[in-house]
């Protein structure tokens, strides 16, 4: 097709002006359309302003707005929930505002008995109204990080620092959220506080170990009375038992002592009704066995006729007794 | 192009630098003051939207409606009680009268050396009036809730909030109304001041540690003669219970035991002494168990031929008494 492709065949058109500003009219108009048309993400609600002048919200979506900065769109995450954090930094954190850069100055203290505590805190809060949040207050998120820490410290100021850093973490909570609420309804921030936790609370550096003193005090009490309630209970159950022994064996003594002394009486009553029958020769029988009985075991028998009474003195007694 | 057609586009120009020197957006967040050779012409514009003026010729200056603050340095100073402590605290204002404020301060940066000059001295006069105390405590009534711990450490200096006249929120309140006045002549309209933060100053600081270390330790000391005293006392009881169950069961054994020897002295009684013979009979029965128990091997006996058991042994085989 081409086969010469000599200057003199380019057939060059001249330049018609009027190409140039249609193409720089078609290029506005475009460019125009596309400013008309502004997408609001899902978590947040866009504040229209015309000629400055506040129009109205946006919902989430595809937008039209006036082109050439005659409408303009302020995007404002009402969804997102926001996080201050006082005393201490998480790092990484996507908002910048987050955290401050003197977190030793902030979680410093003055509890209500002049002692001081160190408090770490955290904020949860929503925009909650776009409009207020951008016209009412200038730097909002400075504002709440000033009245949050202020509020924080009326709420510790009133309590003692046993109740800041143990029973009354609850209560100061609760007191903090309240005041805080208080405060940014009054200055009309446009946020809503949704949470104000506690984080860790603890004494100064330099009195720590004092802290550390009164709980291990603590502990040691409750272990020198279980010590004692040890030795009680090793001692007095046993007592208990040993004396239910001693009346058990009481008991048992008085009924043999009770039986033996009926049964002893049984067996004089039969031998008595016998002896009642033929007392002379019962009596008789009953020496006669007694001495037949006797006798045998004994080794020394001195028979004496009553007229040889005189032998006596000279009996080897002694003797008798220390050869056997 | 053709010259006509220049022209046009000139003119254009022309009135485009025209109208951008005429018109202008005043947004939410501000008021505007147009001045003329210097003076402020007109009333301030506070009303958001479009608005025109002369162009070259008038001047405009913009001043911020929304409320804003005021962050004091934190500064040092006495109490009435003598501490140094370091406060820092913040104020909130905002632009009441922008003419008034326009006129005698410009802009922002003077207005905010006025608010630290008179907040400023207003609250180094507040505190030096008042106890630290005054400046910690907000609720004059309020009692500090106790802990089992605390409950009997009652009259020491750790367990109560001490008293208060004013408090707090008084105080910041009276910072304020103080400085209201003198700021209103700026056309700033004061809203709050509140304290920020309170800290002891860091010389004063080692001296409260010192007081805290030793409050501790007068609680740990407490403790520890608390559990003596406690562990004391039940082993007094220990003793105590030992005794009673001791002496209480000597008691009833011997009642049990006396009980049943009287029982047993009484059946005994009523045995032996239901008539002469059986008395009698008693006796001898009686003599002769001793005689089994008491006589053993060891025994020396001396008899008698006469009576007795060796009578006969003398040949006397008659009957005693019988004929």
């Amino acid at each position: 097709m081409a086969k010469n492709f000599n200057s003199a065949e380019w057939n060059l058109p001249p330049i018609d002006l009027g190409w140039v500003w249609r193409g720089a009219a078609v290029l506005l108009a475009v460019s125009a359309l596309f400013s008309c048309v502004t997408s609001i993400p899902a978590d947040s609600d866009g504040v229209l302003t015309r000629l400055g002048h506040f129009q109205g919200i946006l919902k989430p979506g595809l937008q039209f707005r006036l082109p050439f900065g005659i409408d303009r769109v302020v995007v404002v995450p009402v969804q997102r929930q926001l996080k201050l954090e006082f005393g201490f930094g998480t790092a990484g954190a996507s908002n910048r505002e987050q955290a401050s850069r003197e977190p030793d100055l902030e979680q410093s203290m003055v509890t209500g008995d002049l002692n001081m505590a160190l408090v770490e805190w955290v904020v949860q809060y929503r925009i909650e109204d776009p409009a207020k949040y951008l016209f009412q207050v200038r730097d909002p998120g400075a504002t709440l990080r000033a009245a949050s820490e202020s509020i924080m410290r009326e709420v510790v100021g009133d309590r003692t620092v046993d109740e800041v850093l143990t029973i009354g973490r609850q209560d100061i909570e609760n007191d903090a959220l309240l005041g805080l609420k208080k405060l940014c309804d009054r200055y009309g921030l446009g946020l809503s506080i949704m949470q104000v936790q506690l984080r860790d609370v603890h004494p100064p550096r330099q009195v720590q170990a004092s802290f550390n003193e009164v709980n291990q005090a603590q502990q040691e009490k409750e272990q020198s009375i279980n010590i004692a309630n040890g030795e009680y209970n090793k001692a007095v159950p046993r007592a208990r038992g040993q004396a239910d022994q001693k009346l058990r064996e009481a008991e048992g003594y008085a009924l043999r002592r009770v039986n033996e002394a009926r049964g002893d009486a049984e067996r004089y009553g039969a031998l008595l009704a016998e002896y009642l029958k033929a007392p002379e020769v019962t009596r008789q029988r009953l020496y006669l066995e007694t001495m037949a009985d006797v006798l045998p075991k004994l080794e020394r028998k001195i028979i004496l006729d009553e007229k040889a009474g005189q032998i006596l003195p000279l009996l080897p007694l002694d003797q008798k007794t220390k050869t056997k | 192009m053709k010259p006509v057609s220049l022209l046009k586009w000139a003119f254009l120009l022309g009135l485009f630098i025209l109208f951008s020197g005429t018109a202008f957006v005043v947004p939410e967040t501000d008021y505007v003051i147009l001045t003329q050779f210097g003076k402020p012409v007109g009333h301030p514009i506070a009303t958001a939207g479009l608005h025109f003026k002369l162009p070259w010729i008038q001047e405009m200056h913009r001043l911020e409606k929304r409320v804003l603050e005021w962050d004091g340095p934190s500064a040092e100073m006495p109490t009435k009680d003598k501490l140094y402590i370091v406060l820092d605290s913040f104020g909130r204002w905002r632009i009441k009268d922008p003419l008034a404020y326009f006129l005698r301060l410009r802009d922002e940066r003077s207005a905010r050396s006025r608010l630290d000059d008179i907040l400023g001295s207003e609250t180094r006069n507040t505190v030096a009036r008042h106890a630290l105390v005054e400046l910690i405590r907000t609720t004059k009534l309020r009692k500090a809730i106790l802990d089992e711990a605390s409950v009997n450490a009652s009259g020491t200096a750790a367990a109560g909030l001490p008293p208060i006249q004013i408090g707090r929120v008084g105080l910041e309140e009276e910072i304020a109304e103080q400085s209201r006045a003198k700021l209103a002549e700026f056309g700033i309209e004061l809203l709050d001041v509140r304290f920020k933060r309170i800290n002891y100053n860091p010389a004063v600081s080692s001296k409260i540690f010192d007081r805290m270390v030793s409050e501790r330790r007068q609680i740990a000391e407490r403790f520890r003669s608390e559990g003596a005293g406690e562990a004391a006392r039940i082993l007094g009881s220990k003793d105590r219970d030992l005794s009673q169950i001791e002496s209480e069961a000597y008691r009833k054994v011997q009642a049990i035991q006396g009980k049943a020897d009287a029982e047993a002295t009484a059946i005994y009684a009523a045995a032996y002494n239901q008539s002469p013979e059986a008395r009698e009979f008693y006796g001898f029965t009686r003599t002769l168990e001793t005689y089994r128990s008491a006589l053993n091997r060891d025994t020396t006996v001396v008899l008698t031929t006469e009576g007795g058991f060796l009578r006969y042994l003398k040949g006397d085989s008659q009957p005693p008494h019988s004929p």
